[in-house]
């Protein structure tokens, strides 16, 4: 279950404040896949930072499998990071210098997994890459850094994943590919999924629907295509 | 529960992570390459220097014991090696003059230093000579051994009969090495090795003559030296004799290398710290690059520890890769360093590997290169996750914020900067000196380039043409490497122009001193009734006497009408002053001559003082330190006659000329009728005139030596040109250390340039105003960064003539301006060659991988 309760979050800009989220409030329960949608600047973003611990809100709680990660210093957030969260960046955001299966091992090694890369390597095949694992980033497509990086989600298995823009840099073809490979994990895993979009086609993939403008939830609903 | 990552994975994730930054950061560790390789060729010279000096230290002495002595030694010295010698400790003497050499054949003559030596000299070592057999002939008959410079100034061979004084040597062969004597030796003055027997038909040891008398002895094995001559020592001291043990002198010896090693260690250790200003300014932009591969980490988990370790292990081990190269690197100097400094030290120096100057040499050098990046790296802990989804300025700069461990390895910097200096300093105290100074000047450095890029800041016209403006705003842009290459610069620029400076200011004394003379054949050991017929001599050949002064032996008994020992002890003066024991060759004559200054008093007159007593002029130095005041009255003995004179003027003389020159300088009519010598002084006009003078003067007067200046000039070239080979070297060295550290800095900054060199080509600049922008940068760097340095070279140049040489400074402007002009050449060339890629690239595929 992930909660937020009266988020907000302030930045000073100059001598005035600015408030980029304002009392978000809402319930995600285990296993469901949810779109935080809205136009540019409407602080999804910021919203998925702070569902993350990425970053800390002005006010507000936000709860994470019970866990208050309010309550949490960063090293704290970190370890609760690597053992129940998973990450999808619109930039991929591979380790350039990693090769593919490297990449996925990162999250299993840092907690000290000792099976890190048989796993890396089931998650590569599952992803449809198991004959690119000694790949760089740069020696791949887009489409193919993303499914690294969706192995990578995985990897630790993790209670929530959080996908910010994750088709963001791709066609649509490959965007779709995506959402649908993103979708059957979250069947297969039983996390829940956040994923950030502005494409409200995509976030129609999703059981629910959360849609920010100005920083303000406007509308919680299902989604259509549920 | 789960784990967490073990040191291990973090040694693997540090191992694949640094795929390609090694060659960069090898790049930025290589900047202390050159401090490590100096510290390791320096230390391991030293230890191989301070080896072969334990090793042949019996050899450099020649004896276990020797005593050496001015005018021979008493009877009772002799009573005593007689009794020695009965006991089973036997003794071999060596007398040492500078005599004229001449042969028959080709009628060539040369002073050289003749040295009479008994059958069992030395008792330890081996006087090496070509042929080998040629030390064995030596005492078996009238023969000698020389040095080959002598042979082909003299235009003789070995067989050829050489005439020392009245004496005839037929020589042996030549000396190829002599324990104890530096190869520089050679340059100074030819040796003549003869056997002792037949000194006496040299006749050149009568009245006044200069000569050191020498004897070693050989005692039994195992004998501690200073314990067993600890007994003798007062009756040897009682008759002027100096005593020096094995021991002694290997101390001595010992403490002169490691003095030079200390202050070479602290050029290595200025080359280390400089090294280290460069690892921090490489791996501070590395840093810059690895901030979203670091907020990636963050988001998989990695903990803010986890992130420094990797970074950290990467530092260590291109630090550890860094210092090894500096290591082999020193190693190869140190087989060159034999063939520099060998003609100044007195010992055949064999090479070996010190495994402890190596093992320091990586520990100092990987530790140096972990410090200064740390700091850099401790930021990387501070970078937020959230910059793997959003890479803003508010994070970036939270994590520049300073904490305390930032403050504790600022610290930890500075401690080691002490630790390091105090370590290689001869005292604590000197250390910290040592330790102010790099940081003063690290300071003043820093200074500049803040006072720089603020100076340009406020002073760039908007008139100014666009690429000087762009060139000259690059220097204050954020993360700009203006500081690390102003210091990089400044230190080298500092330390090749001090270098050269001390150089230039030691060497103008000498040229000054040469040209200085008003003659040019100087001739000395002239006997009283000699004096006329040289005079006569000189002037049959078409040549002047520039001057002829009388010289006269004598010692002090007595001041103020107290004996010596009761006057030393009255003055706090120590028992064994030598100025107290002593023998004086002064002179007398009415006037001062120009090498000479009246300090205090007035200089005497001809005329005869009404109480009787005579005036004299002391040498300032000598007079304070035997603490005597104008008015006190000095008792001499004029060989057998007591003079009791009055000291009433004190001068400044110049020790440096050729004229001779005098402690004390009496009043005619003192010591005027008292047995003398005489030098004199003759301008000779050509080469020709000098040997054909030469010749005949020793043809005549035998015992009469003289010194040619222009063959002095001659040698002190030669000597000077072995010195500027050892400085250059030295200067070469502190130029180079600067090369890595500078390339490291604008490297840093490379990525940044490509961008905006290839931006400013898309908005339509050409490839020569990209040109003009770099040179404006980089000329201005370099300007700022070699003047920075030269005016601190100034100082340093300053104190080192001053304290250090105890002689007069003078800028030389020339070689300080071509030093600043060559580091700013060097500047504007690493500026070039590490932005070539902005000539190269299309501004299409530096965008894309922008």
């Amino acid at each position: 279950m992930l909660s937020a309760r009266g988020l907000t979050k302030e930045y000073q800009s100059g001598t005035t404040r600015l408030a980029v989220l304002r009392d978000v409030d809402f319930d995600i329960p285990q296993g469901t896949f949810v779109a935080i949608v809205g136009p540019s600047g409407s602080g999804k973003t910021t919203l998925l930072g702070l569902l993350a611990g990425l970053d800390l809100p002005t006010r507000g709680t936000v709860s994470l499998d019970g866990s208050d990660l309010t309550r949490l210093d960063e090293d704290a957030r970190a370890r609760l990071r690597g053992e129940k969260v998973g990450f999808i960046f619109q930039s991929f955001q591979l380790i350039p210098t990693l090769t593919a299966a490297e990449n996925v091992q990162v999250p299993l090694e840092l907690r000290g997994d000792d099976d890190a890369s048989s796993r890396a390597l089931d998650l590569l095949q599952r992803v449809g890459l198991g004959d690119r694992i000694d790949h760089f980033p740069a020696q791949l497509s887009g489409g193919e850094q993303q499914r690294v990086a969706i192995a990578r989600a995985f990897a630790n298995q993790p209670r929530i994943l959080f996908a910010d823009e994750p088709t963001g840099n791709l066609d649509g073809a490959t965007g779709a590919r995506i959402v649908d490979l993103l979708d059957q994990l979250n069947r297969e895993s039983g996390a829940t999924v956040v994923l950030v979009t502005h494409d409200l086609t995509l976030a129609e993939h999703a059981q629910r629907v959360i849609r920010l403008k100005d920083g303000v939830v406007v509308e919680d609903r299902p989604s259509q295509g549920q | 529960m789960k784990r967490r990552a073990g040191f291990g994975v973090l040694l693997t994730l540090a191992w694949r992570e640094s795929r390609t930054a090694r060659r960069r950061l090898a790049l930025y560790m290589s900047s202390i390459s050159l401090g490590v390789a100096a510290l390791v060729a320096i230390d391991s010279f030293s230890a191989n220097v301070q080896d072969s000096i334990a090793e042949q230290s019996r050899a450099l002495l020649g004896g276990d014991v020797n005593l050496r002595a001015r005018n021979g030694f008493t009877p009772a010295v002799d009573s005593i090696l007689d009794s020695l010698k009965t006991a089973g400790i036997p003794s071999a003497k060596v007398v040492s003059f500078a005599s004229m050499a001449t042969t028959s054949r080709s009628g060539g003559t040369r002073l050289a230093q003749v040295r009479a030596i008994a059958p069992g000299y030395p008792f330890y070592g081996v006087v090496e000579t070509a042929p080998a057999e040629a030390w064995v002939a030596l005492q078996q008959g009238p023969n000698a051994l020389v040095d080959p410079s002598l042979l082909i100034s003299l235009d003789a061979q070995v067989g050829d009969t050489l005439g020392i004084g009245f004496g005839r040597f037929v020589i042996q062969g030549t000396l190829v090495n002599v324990p104890g004597d530096p190869g520089i030796a050679a340059t100074i003055g030819p040796r003549i090795l003869i056997p002792d027997r037949y000194l006496a038909e040299t006749q050149l040891l009568g009245f006044g003559a200069r000569a050191e008398y020498e004897a070693v002895l050989r005692l039994p094995a195992n004998t501690q030296s200073p314990l067993w001559v600890a007994p003798l020592r007062p009756r040897f001291e009682a008759a002027n004799v100096r005593v020096r043990t094995v021991v002694e002198n290997e101390m001595d010896l010992t403490e002169a290398i490691t003095q030079l090693a200390r202050f070479l260690g602290v050029v290595g250790l200025v080359a280390l710290l400089l090294g280290g200003i460069g690892v921090a300014s490489g791996v501070n932009a590395f840093v810059q690059r690895k901030i979203e591969t670091v907020a990636v980490l963050r988001c998989l988990g990695a903990s803010s520890a986890q992130v420094l370790t990797i970074y950290l292990i990467q530092a260590a081990a291109m630090g550890l890769a860094g210092a090894a190269v500096g290591a082999m690197l020193g190693v190869a100097i140190q087989f060159v360093l034999p063939q520099v400094m060998g003609d100044f030290l007195p010992v055949d120096v064999s090479v070996r590997l010190s495994a402890r100057a190596i093992l320091m040499g990586l520990a100092v050098g990987v530790s140096v290169a972990v410090l200064f990046a740390l700091r850099p790296l401790l930021s990387l802990r501070r970078v937020s996750p959230l910059q793997a989804i959003r890479r803003d300025d508010v994070a970036l700069a939270a994590s520049r914020r300073r904490d305390s461990w930032t403050w504790i390895t600022n610290l930890a910097l500075v401690a080691s900067v002490f630790a390091l200096a105090i370590d290689r300093a001869a005292t604590t105290q000197q250390g910290i000196g040592y330790a102010i100074g790099i940081l003063l000047s690290i300071g003043v450095l820093t200074a500049s380039a803040a006072l720089l890029s603020s100076l340009t800041r406020r002073l760039a016209s908007k008139r100014w043409p666009y690429v000087i403006r762009q060139g000259v705003a690059n220097l204050h842009r954020p993360a700009s490497q203006t500081r690390a290459v102003v210091l990089a610069l400044g230190f080298g620029s500092f330390l090749v122009t001090t270098i050269i400076l001390v150089q230039a200011n030691l060497l103008r004394s000498f040229d000054l001193t040469a040209a200085a003379s008003r003659g040019n054949l100087v001739f000395f050991d002239v006997q009283e009734d000699q004096e006329r017929g040289l005079d006569s001599l000189i002037r049959a050949h078409g040549a002047g006497v520039v001057s002829s002064t009388p010289i006269i032996v004598m010692r002090i008994v007595a001041i103020n009408g107290i004996g010596n020992d009761a006057y030393a002890a009255s003055k706090a003066i120590p028992q064994r002053f030598w100025g107290l024991r002593r023998e004086y060759r002064s002179t007398y004559r009415d006037s001062i001559v120009p090498t000479e200054t009246v300090l205090t008093g007035t200089f005497h007159g001809a005329a005869v003082p009404r109480d009787t007593i005579f005036e004299f002029s002391l040498e300032r130095e000598m007079a304070s330190e035997l603490k005597l005041s104008l008015g006190d009255t000095v008792t001499w003995d004029v060989q057998g006659v007591r003079v009791r004179a009055r000291m009433t003027s004190t001068r400044e003389v110049d020790w440096g000329r050729f004229e001779p020159n005098f402690f004390a300088v009496f009043q005619s009519g003192a010591i005027a009728d008292a047995p003398k010598q005489f030098a004199l002084i003759a301008a000779v006009t050509s080469d020709t005139t000098v040997a054909r003078m030469q010749r005949n003067a020793v043809r005549a007067y035998p015992n009469v030596s003289s010194l040619d200046l222009s063959l002095v000039r001659r040698t002190i070239d030669q000597i000077v040109r072995k010195v500027t080979l050892a400085v250059r070297f030295l200067a070469l060295f502190s130029f180079a250390m600067g090369v890595p550290v500078l390339f490291s800095a604008v490297a840093a900054t490379r990525r940044d340039r490509l961008r905006e060199g290839v931006l400013l080509k898309t908005l339509g600049a050409t490839r020569t105003q990209i040109g003009r922008i770099l040179l404006a940068e980089y000329a201005l760097l370099g300007i700022l960064g070699s003047l920075s340095g030269m005016l601190l070279a100034f100082g340093g140049a300053w104190a080192l003539v001053t304290f250090v040489f105890e002689d007069s400074f003078t800028i030389a402007p020339v070689p300080a301006l071509m030093i600043a002009g060559a580091m700013t050449l060097l500047s504007i060339s690493i500026g070039f060659l590490t932005g070539r890629d902005v000539f190269r690239e299309t501004p299409m595929a530096a965008l894309r991988e922008a």
